[in-house]
């Protein structure tokens, strides 16, 4: 395969799975806007979705304030803004056009038809519908395509690429998940009983799919530090750390085991697979989380260099 | 040779021919059973199966680019339900003109890069090809596998007559259009299983593994599993769609210029696993700009050093570099004769008069006659540069007079056609209007037509101009069995 079409099949893997997480992070805080006002405040919370004073800033450089109309025209349908679902999908569909010899016919019109459906929508349209059945919209037109390239795609060179894609943008989205949250995180424990907390660690679960498997794995209420080790270092918990390294490991330890990105691959999912909660908490969750980040997008870079950069 | 212009057998004053009408009542052969469900079937019907179509192309993402308007705006070609019909001995002659229209062309390619005899025997005059933009001396003296230049061509029909036909141009360079060609037959028979049911209409299907057979069959000598990969400008190209489609359909790797490049003793294409050898580049980027260290050095599309490659052998473009010296408008003029001196055959197809505006008495003839004749350029295509006397507004012909007064040479001028009409599904219901007909001709080991081709028509009622990006559309186009 062409170092260029592996690369636009990495992009697009990771635009449209950057696509479903940005729906699930607006979802889960729409969810808790409508929660009564606490002392963590409505706003502070939509606040919370830039994890970074250079993506504040670009935010403040289009809207006005952190209030739920401007966060979500800004990261729904912004296509100015090249983090907003709209963006990704218009992206995700640039990178499926580069390759659509490589892909299914399904697959393209899929994409095609959720990029004609965004591209004419406005805020007035999701008020309309819902915002919440906004995002459950994005979510579903992505559990389609994820449907579609896992029943129709050989399991071939197209296949891994996209799932490298996935995967790493799946850990990126589940780290940036937990940082956007990461003040509640640490937060003294005798402030985590109240009912508010409550929810926030459903809603912040449920963002990940996760509501159910925490009730099987710990039982009773979500406490934070249960919650962090299920996000990170749980083996067979979809979106977390641990599952997608895994998964990365997997397809470039087949692919090319002496290549520096599997060995990369493999550091950063020795770490994973010998870290613990408490150690965790010691040291700090909002270091380990840049750190991780920081590891995850060495290793994506090196896989580029390794396979899309053939010179 | 050029003085003796035979006038085509068509005025202004009479109707154009219809592909299904007849003029006393009644419908073609070809048409026969085709009217009878038109004529029955409701008006709502057509519409919605209008509708259904246009859904289909779109999610498909069926476009092309438009140049000129917003970088990159994609935009679909309208599809017209109707389909354009011929029988099988009306095909059977057009598909032994074009054969032997394109073997002469290629002849005359090989013999202009080699011996030149045809110019030694004063049929072509020599300035004529040496001096055209589209010769490339880089190319004299280079063997093409199977003596083929062409590969792939599109002959452009027009008809006027129940058997009369007209080329307007043989598109020897890069011709477009196949993939709509396939996709209108995919999605006819989507829309109308039962029409297909009722007609024995010939498959058009099996182009890609034709084309893919031949392009093996044009590798370097010696090689014997070729690997063969399409070229394309990229994603922003006009054809783009066609492009990855046809790279698809024939499970080729799609490349651009970036991932190929001339290495040891061949060019290579840059993969997941290291450098990968390639023998055929069916390439559908202009001469011009394939190799910036022969011809446009700010051509960022190209392969450096890939003439080289070829002059060496290592590896075959289709179609060749300086194919266009064959298909522009005054080589075509001697097309015939080409037919005559390598084939020693009468031609097939008509060429249509054409004034070569270099000629001072045809120059003069031309501009007295303005509003009634077709005015193109030379290596003008696409439809842009062009004027059709008859339709355009007396400002729009004095404004073009200037134009060839400027520099005539590089004008040609022919009588205005009365393109055949086909009915077609407009705003205000079937209507017919104008269409031309493009087969598809591929050499290799042998020369083949697919049944059919690109029919395009004019959509605006009485417009001759159908190239899409003048808002032409098109239709599918059956040929019956015997």
């Amino acid at each position: 395969m062409l170092g260029r079409t592996a690369d636009s099949l990495y992009w697009m893997a990771r635009y449209l799975e950057r696509a479903e997480n940005t729906a699930r992070l607006l979802a889960g805080t729409y969810r808790m806007s409508l929660l009564p006002v606490d002392d963590v405040g409505t706003n502070h919370s939509w606040e919370n979705l830039f994890i970074s004073d250079l993506e504040k800033r670009a935010f403040l450089e289009n809207q006005q304030a952190f209030v739920p109309a401007a966060v979500i025209t800004y990261l729904a349908l912004d296509l100015e803004n090249p983090a907003s679902i709209a963006a990704s999908i218009r992206a995700a569909r640039e990178n499926v056009r580069a390759t659509r010899h490589v892909l299914t016919a399904e697959l393209w019109e899929s994409i095609n038809q959720t990029w004609l459906e965004i591209r004419a929508m406005t805020y007035a349209d999701i008020q309309e519908m819902g915002p919440y059945e906004f995002f459950e919209w994005v979510k579903e037109r992505s559990h389609l395509f994820l449907g579609i390239v896992h029943g129709t795609m050989r399991r071939g060179e197209a296949y891994d690429f996209w799932r490298l894609g996935t995967y790493l943008e799946r850990a990126e989205n589940t780290a940036r998940l937990m940082l956007a949250k990461s003040e509640s995180f640490q937060r003294p424990e005798s402030r985590q009983e109240n009912a508010i907390d409550f929810y926030q660690w459903g809603t912040l679960l449920r963002s990940v799919n996760a509501y159910k498997t925490y009730r099987e794995i710990y039982r009773g209420a979500p406490e934070p530090r249960k919650v962090a080790e299920l996000m990170v270092f749980t083996p067979d918990m979809p979106r977390s750390l641990r599952s997608c390294i895994d998964e990365v490991f997997e397809i470039l330890n087949r692919v090319r085991r002496d290549a520096p990105c599997a060995q990369k691959a493999d550091i950063l999912r020795a770490r994973l697979v010998a870290g613990r909660v408490d150690r965790l908490f010691r040291s700090g969750l909002e270091k380990y989380l840049t750190e991780f980040r920081t590891s995850a997008n060495g290793l994506s870079f090196q896989i580029q260099i390794d396979f899309m950069m053939v010179r | 040779m050029m003085a003796a212009k035979k006038r085509p057998s068509v005025t202004k004053t009479s109707l154009p021919f219809d592909e299904m009408q007849l003029s006393g009542g009644g419908v073609r052969n070809a048409y026969g059973a085709y009217a009878d469900w038109l004529q029955t079937t409701p008006p709502e019907v057509l519409s919605r199966k209008h509708a259904q179509a246009d859904i289909l192309f779109r999610r498909l993402g069926i476009t092309f680019t438009v140049y000129g308007q917003d970088e990159g705006t994609e935009r679909m070609i309208p599809f017209d339900i109707i389909p354009r019909i011929l029988d099988a001995a009306e095909w059977s002659h057009l598909e032994r003109g074009c054969i032997q229209r394109v073997d002469a062309i290629n002849a005359f390619l090989h013999d202009i890069y080699h011996d030149q005899e045809i110019i030694r025997a004063g049929i072509v005059p020599a300035e004529l090809a040496l001096a055209n933009v589209a010769f490339q001396p880089q190319m004299f003296g280079v063997d093409m596998p199977n003596k083929v230049y062409a590969h792939i061509a599109g002959v452009d029909l027009v008809r006027v007559g129940e058997k009369d036909f007209y080329v307007l141009e043989d598109n020897a360079r890069t011709p477009s259009g196949v993939s709509y060609m396939l996709e209108n037959r995919q999605t006819m028979m989507r829309l109308f299983p039962d029409l297909f049911a009722k007609h024995a209409v010939a498959p058009v299907d099996r182009y890609a593994d034709h084309l893919l057979a031949n392009l093996q069959a044009v590798a370097p000598v010696g090689v014997d599993d070729p690997t063969v990969v399409l070229m394309t400008p990229g994603v922003h190209n006009s054809a783009y769609f066609e492009h990855a489609f046809l790279a698809m359909e024939m499970g080729i790797e799609l490349v651009e210029g970036q991932d190929l490049f001339v290495g040891e003793n061949g060019v290579y294409m840059r993969t997941t696993e290291g450098p990968q050898r390639v023998d055929v580049i069916y390439r559908r980027i202009d001469d011009e700009f394939m190799d910036p260290l022969a011809f446009n050095p700010t051509s960022m599309l190209g392969v450096p050093g890939i003439l080289a490659a070829v002059r060496n052998g290592w590896v075959t473009l289709t179609n060749a570099i300086g194919t266009g010296v064959a298909d522009d408008k005054a080589t075509y003029v001697y097309v015939p004769e080409m037919i005559r001196f390598y084939l020693g055959e009468e031609p097939l197809l008509n060429n249509v008069p054409t004034y070569m505006l270099r000629n001072p008495d045809d120059l003069k003839y031309t501009l007295d006659n303005l509003a009634d004749l077709v005015v193109k350029e030379v290596h003008g295509s696409g439809g842009y540069g062009m004027l059709v006397g008859p339709s355009s507004t007396k400002k729009e012909v004095e404004g073009f007079r200037q134009r060839i007064l400027k520099r005539p040479e590089n004008y040609i001028a022919q009588p205005t056609l009365a393109l055949s009409t086909c009915p077609t599904f407009v705003d205000s219901g079937v209507a017919p209007r104008h269409v031309d007909l493009r087969p598809f001709v591929l050499s290799g080991k042998q020369t083949r037509v697919m049944p059919g081709g690109l029919t395009r028509v004019a959509m605006k009622e009485g417009s001759l101009v159908v190239n899409s990006s003048q808002g032409g559309g098109t239709k599918d186009t059956w040929v019956l069995r015997g």
